[in-house]
């Protein structure tokens, strides 16, 4: 067992943290902790030149393949990137969507033409995406998706309706997965594509969804005949499932740390009220603390695990478990906080409707076991992969 | 950054499995159970000789392996899994542990190359009635007497192997003294007049415990480990190695559980149907797999801990895997009653001994929620502000 870093990463370590520290005490100094899940209303123009400045220090597509225009670094400097992005409080990626789910996927599944007209724009942080997969009646059964997209001519005209899409008043363009045969599939996982279409035409509407935490930082769109280019498919047409699929498992772990480091801020600041408080006098609440410490502790270690086994081949059994664990982690985090802070926990910030932070993480840590699969299909997914049990009655 | 074992380390796990399975696994268990023995000679003898298991982490130059804890990971996993009555927890753990944190060199070349050879074992006398892990509670006293003895007087319960070791390690204070002042070793030789032990009856047949009744036993006061010197935070680090074995032991069983149940689900058809593809049993054996390998990574991690990480990180993560290993491998074993059903409530299957060794592994070496207390202090919580600071989170 080799569990630290090695010098050369520290040394990879100490270079980005000097750059971040340098613009976070800076000019960029108002950007600290801003935007990320529950406070993407935040500062959103500062953060989109934000992202700018990120892909002019060639930050962006670090991962990426050097072919495809990436610096093709390790997962572990990735990994080291992402831990010091969150220890220095940086704002809240809007490029996240395209730098780690749509350009993976065109550098391996997208056409040389498809990688020179859409990695660099990403990688310059200058257009922003977002994901058109979930629909108002496909969640969990994402294979339901009914979004058509018809060949006219040379043009695609995309009709229907997507929900759940973080980004979509601020994308530049989106990637839809979408029916483009109109024939009834046999399978319904067939007959689908990925389609690349641009968000700033007449045939698309983006209307915010507001949230139980009273921001809004998902969008519903409609599609009501927007156009994109029949070549923007990624993929051949009719294999969109696959290729949704292949996005989904290009998430190799790398921001995992990053984003405990995060849940450490929080779970710090319910210590510090607790002391503060006096909650900590309460035998229980020590004892979830701890417990939540603990859960935080496992969650590292689960993640240096999947780490230590490398980039190549099949993700480890053990990494299915990850959405889940920090999921239900987080959400039983939010319901300490706010046992922690008692009474108190029910004012909030200011009317109409401003949340403190851990109230934002109690709230907003409800739609963490919901979204990007929820709790549910994750165990089917883990009882299906991990376990080879056998399909239910479907 | 690698998480695995080395290819020796493997083989070390291979050849310790393969003699457990040759005497027949968790049958080698029943076996001890039903004829009341302390263990299962014949396989102690040929892991411990043979194998070199019982002086695995003894230093060469003491006769024995000289390995490290993560070997012991590795051993400790496949003994859980078989649930296998030997005294290795006991003697080449933390009985050897304790020599070597406590014990002067020559003590050490005295005591560690019989253990190392197998030819005698050792138990570590620590709690007492009530069984409380708080050093405090502590009251077996060792009083100076003329010629240069010490009468150790007192009631010792729950000593692993306690009434088979041909040595134990007691643990008493100077009269007079309080909390952890005054903590001392005592090397008692099983023979020793005023010295009495029975094996206590126990709900979990496979590892036995003894009550050790010292009666003003009289030992040369060269027989304190380490003289005056070393006190209670040395026989702490004792218990802590002794933790990291236990929480191993516990992946070991949980895994063995959690196949047992996996295996069943597919082969049992109720409605028609395995009952491994109902949702219900899908999602009960998914969450126990996270938690199986939650607690992998946990004991895995304390190992590495235990051998190169600062006692202060070593000490923080042992707590963190005792309280998570012992909490799952009980979860764990009591869902594979529930997935078994009406089979796994009976005496012939399996599931009841792993569910009563995961019972009593809550309380043989400080329980979940003593551990967590332990974590509490160590972040400031229900102590005095000024008693200590919290560490910073990650």
């Amino acid at each position: 067992m080799q569990l630290r870093f090695s010098a050369e990463d520290e040394a990879f370590r100490a270079e980005v943290r000097r750059w971040l520290d340098e613009r976070l005490h800076g000019d960029y100094r108002h950007l600290r902790g801003r935007g990320g899940p529950g406070r993407e209303h935040e500062m959103v123009e500062e953060r989109r030149a934000w992202e700018r400045v990120l892909g002019e220090a060639g930050w962006i597509g670090l991962g990426w393949p050097a072919a495809a225009g990436g610096k093709g670094a390790p997962l572990l400097r990735q990994v080291i990137f992402h831990e010091e992005y969150a220890r220095a409080r940086a704002p809240g990626r809007l490029g996240h969507i395209g730098e780690y789910l749509l350009a993976p996927t065109i550098a391996a599944l997208g056409t040389r033409a498809q990688q020179e007209k859409f990695l660099p724009p990403i990688a310059r942080g200058e257009q922003l995406w977002c994901q058109g997969y979930s629909e108002p009646g496909a969640g969990s059964d994402l294979a339901g998706v009914t979004t058509r997209a018809e060949l006219v001519g040379h043009t695609r005209r995309v009709t229907g309706q997507k929900i759940w899409t973080s980004h979509a008043h601020l994308a530049d363009w989106c990637f839809v997965l979408c029916r483009t045969s109109a024939s009834p599939a046999a399978k319904r996982h067939e007959g689908l594509s990925y389609l690349l279409v641009p968000m700033r035409q007449d045939g698309i509407t983006v209307r915010p969804i507001r949230q139980l935490t009273g921001t809004a930082e998902f969008c519903e769109v409609f599609f009501d005949g927007a156009r994109t280019p029949e070549d923007h498919v990624i993929g051949a047409v009719g294999q969109g499932w696959k290729v949704a699929m292949a996005t989904l498992s290009f998430e190799r772990g790398a921001s995992t740390l990053g984003q405990q480091i995060g849940f450490a801020a929080e779970l710090d600041a319910i210590i510090h009220a607790a002391r503060h408080n006096g909650a900590d006098r309460d035998p229980q609440l020590r004892q979830r603390i701890a417990d939540a410490w603990i859960g935080l502790r496992v969650m590292r270690w689960n993640a240096l695990r999947v780490l230590g086994h490398g980039e190549g081949g099949e993700l480890p059994r053990e990494a299915l478990g990850s959405k889940l664990s920090w999921s239900t982690w987080h959400r039983r985090l939010g319901e300490l906080a706010m046992d922690v802070l008692g009474a108190e926990a029910e004012i909030i910030a200011a009317a109409p409707y401003a949340l403190t932070p851990l109230q934002e993480t109690f709230l907003f840590s409800r739609a963490d076991t919901i979204y990007a699969g929820s709790s549910e299909i994750q165990k089917n997914i883990i009882a299906a992969r991990a376990l080879g049990l056998p399909r239910g009655p479907t | 950054m690698r998480f695995g074992f080395t290819e020796e380390q493997d083989e070390l796990r291979r050849s310790v499995r393969r003699v457990l399975d040759d005497a027949g696994g968790v049958a080698a268990a029943r076996r001890v159970m039903l004829a009341g023995g302390n263990h299962d000679t014949a396989t102690w003898q040929r892991l411990a000789r043979d194998l070199g298991l019982a002086g695995l982490v003894v230093p060469e130059r003491h006769g024995g392996a000289g390995l490290g804890w993560v070997e012991v990971i590795a051993v400790m996993e496949e003994l859980g899994r078989a649930l296998a009555c030997v005294p290795f927890l006991s003697s080449s753990v933390l009985s050897t542990a304790a020599i070597l944190a406590a014990g002067s060199d020559d003590q050490q070349q005295q005591i560690l190359p019989p253990l190392a050879r197998g030819d005698v074992t050792a138990a570590l006398a620590w709690l007492e009635i009530g069984g409380d892990p708080d050093p405090a509670t502590i009251t077996t006293t060792a009083r100076p007497a003329p010629g240069g003895h010490v009468l150790l007087d007192g009631k010792k319960r729950f000593v692993i192997d306690g009434a088979s070791a041909d040595l134990l390690l007691v643990v008493a204070r100077a009269p007079g003294t309080t909390g952890t002042d005054g903590l001392g070793l005592y090397e008692v030789p099983g023979g020793a007049s005023g010295l009495r032990r029975h094996r206590l009856p126990t709900m979990d047949a496979t590892r036995a415990l003894a009550e050790v009744v010292l009666a003003d036993v009289r030992v040369p006061e060269t027989s304190r480990l380490g003289g005056d010197a070393t006190g209670w935070p040395t026989i702490a680090r004792a218990l802590e190695r002794g933790q990291v074995a236990l929480a191993a032991e516990q992946v070991g069983a949980a895994q063995r559980c959690l196949d047992l149940g996996i295996e069943y689900a597919q082969v049992r058809h109720q409605f028609g149907r395995p009952i491994g593809s109902f949702q219900a049993i899908q999602h009960s054996l998914a969450e126990l797999f996270v938690m199986v390998e939650s607690a992998r990574s946990a004991a895995y991690y304390a190992g590495w801990a235990a051998e190169h990480a600062d006692p202060d990180e070593a000490t923080e993560t042992t707590a963190c895997a005792a309280a998570f290993c012992a909490d799952a491998c009980f979860h764990v074993a009591a869902e594979t009653i529930q997935v078994h059903g009406g089979i796994g409530f009976t005496w012939e299957h399996d599931a009841h001994l792993y569910f009563k060794r995961a019972r009593a592994g809550r309380t043989v070496l400080g329980s979940p929620s003593f551990h967590r207390e332990q974590l509490a202090r160590r972040l400031g919580l229900g102590v005095d502000p000024d008693e200590t600071t919290a560490p910073e989170a990650v």
